[in-house]
């Protein structure tokens, strides 16, 4: 209860800075969505010239491709700590966070949430709706709830990993270019993985498990895609890579010592 | 001395190679599954199609640069006014300092990237000596009109005085019509018309399409021309706004 209140009074801390430049709001919304356009007309473009991928056709494609804009979206509203070594380590601001009663990664979440994200996942739930009535999936309310236990586990495995890799700033004071890398990798987790070599799929299927938070979850809900057992284990990987990424973080808050003089 | 800046962080230097590594290896992996059985798409061969992504993204690790952010924020923060009053061109001085940088990616990025995108990937080079000249004209031609670009989205500051969501357009549709993600010829074909109108296919898809062997010798110089059009026709809009900003600077906070 303790924590909900203090999501609210950050978030109208957030309202409250934020609306002094209204314009920025859509702005970073539109710019957003940029990105996630390009990708689709990628998608698009394609498939004019080919009627399959790996066996996928384009709204299948699209479908996956809505899915993967959900848990995105939610992941990238409430995780924004890239430049977390920067600011609360050099510039030693994990003092601030230190001395008060939350729980430290809650704070700075908290911190540094960005509600325009959110809208991409509304974008991927219009587009997986569309691609699905296409494909004429109907969706009952068990699969609703599947869907939602879904999207709740690939959110949590973003959580994990990027919570995992950040806290290595606590290990080493570095500047480590090891977070675009990964988040480099993630754009694999869109596409079929079976046109990957075997150590890609590997890759990221068991260690960095990026193929769970796109295709193998949507695989569940369309025909004939050989991942509907897997696509049950989302939930289980999602709460590993949490576990391992919070573990990570709390061992590292404790060798934490202050920045500097 | 920009040479100098960047080989002080070598961990993203490292990482940057693989980056362009990884971005190669999806978009082989996912050409691959679209090209299936299929012999050719769009006038490419699974071959050709291999090399463009390589050479293209390798070329892009040369020419990009982040002059429209250095540029908004000198304009922003007001680091411009001095700028003013110095006795040198300072677009002048932003385009050399690009171009530094643009010599550290070409022998650090670009250079050791191509290696490994050649160990890793099937990617055939030409064996033409001239057409690596060529190629080396139109990369070189690929980064000024990509400065220009840049440039001008960076001078928009002056006007906006939040053009954080123009830079971030600029990048989208610089990456999409310059042919890295996609190569011109694959886009329906009104789109291809509309970029014949746009200097964005001189950024990538022309030196590409020269390297992996697609233009014909006759058609050639037509290709260098079109680069060199776009780039003398782009100095238009820099210095309209370049004067226009004198006559209305006001600095923010200042």
């Amino acid at each position: 209860m303790y924590y909900v209140g203090l999501v609210s009074e950050y978030l109208k801390n957030y309202a409250k800075t934020r609306l002094t430049y209204r314009a920025d709001f859509w702005i970073e919304v539109i710019s957003d969505l940029m990105f996630q356009i390009t990708n689709l007309i990628f998608i698009f473009v394609v498939f004019m010239h080919t009627p399959t991928l790996a066996g996928w056709t384009r709204d299948e494609m699209v479908f996956v491709y809505g899915y993967f804009m959900i848990p995105y979206g939610i992941f990238s509203c409430f995780f924004n700590m890239w430049g977390f070594s920067e600011r609360y380590i050099v510039k030693g601001e994990m003092d601030r966070i230190l001395t008060r009663p939350a729980h430290n990664l809650f704070q700075i979440l908290l911190e540094n949430v960005d509600p325009p994200s959110i809208i991409g996942s509304f974008v991927g739930a219009i587009l997986m709706i569309t691609a699905g009535s296409q494909l004429g999936i109907d969706f009952g309310a068990l699969d609703i709830l599947l869907l939602l236990i879904m999207i709740v586990g690939s959110v949590l495995i973003y959580f994990g990993i990027y919570t995992a890799l950040t806290s290595i700033s606590f290990y080493s004071d570095a500047p480590t270019g090891i977070l675009p890398l990964v988040w480099n990798i993630q754009n694999y987790g869109r596409y079929p993985l079976t046109i990957y070599n075997r150590f890609i799929q590997v890759l990221l299927t068991w260690i960095l498990p990026f193929a769970f938070v796109g295709i193998v979850p949507a695989s569940r809900f369309l025909e004939d895609k050989g991942m509907e057992q897997m696509a049950l284990l989302t939930p289980v990987v999602g709460i590993i890579a949490f576990t391992i990424g919070l573990t990570m973080w709390n061992v590292g808050v404790k060798r934490y010592r202050g920045a500097g003089s | 001395m920009r040479f100098l800046m960047m080989l002080a962080y070598r961990v993203n230097y490292y990482s940057g190679i693989l980056i362009y590594t990884l971005n190669i290896g999806v978009y082989y992996f996912t050409w691959q599954a679209i090209y299936g059985s299929q012999e050719t798409l769009a006038g490419f061969t699974v071959e050709q199609m291999t090399t463009y992504i390589a050479v293209s993204w390798m070329a892009r690790a040369f020419y990009f640069n982040n002059l429209d952010q250095e540029i908004s924020r000198e304009i922003r923060d007001g680091s411009v006014a001095i700028q003013f009053i110095r006795p040198y061109n300072y677009i002048l001085v932003k385009m050399m300092q690009g171009f530094g940088e643009g010599i550290f990616r070409l022998l650090l990025f670009m250079g050791p990237g191509m290696i490994l995108a050649c160990i890793l990937f099937p990617v055939q080079l030409p064996t033409d000596p001239k057409l690596w000249l060529v190629f080396a004209w139109m990369l070189f031609m690929s980064f000024l009109i990509n400065s220009q670009i840049n440039i001008i989205t960076g001078l928009t500051a002056f006007f906006i005085e939040n053009n954080q969501g123009m830079m971030r357009l600029k990048r989208v549709i610089v990456d999409l019509f310059s042919g890295v993600i996609v190569p011109i010829s694959f886009f329906p074909g009104w789109l291809i018309t509309l970029n014949e109108w746009l200097p964005f296919q001189a950024i990538t898809y022309l030196p590409s399409s020269v390297f992996t062997g697609r233009i014909p010798d006759g058609e050639l110089l037509g290709v260098l021309a079109i680069q060199l059009i776009w780039f003398a026709v782009l100095i238009v809009p820099i210095m309209l706004l370049w004067r226009a900003a004198r006559q209305r600077l006001f600095v923010q906070g200042g």
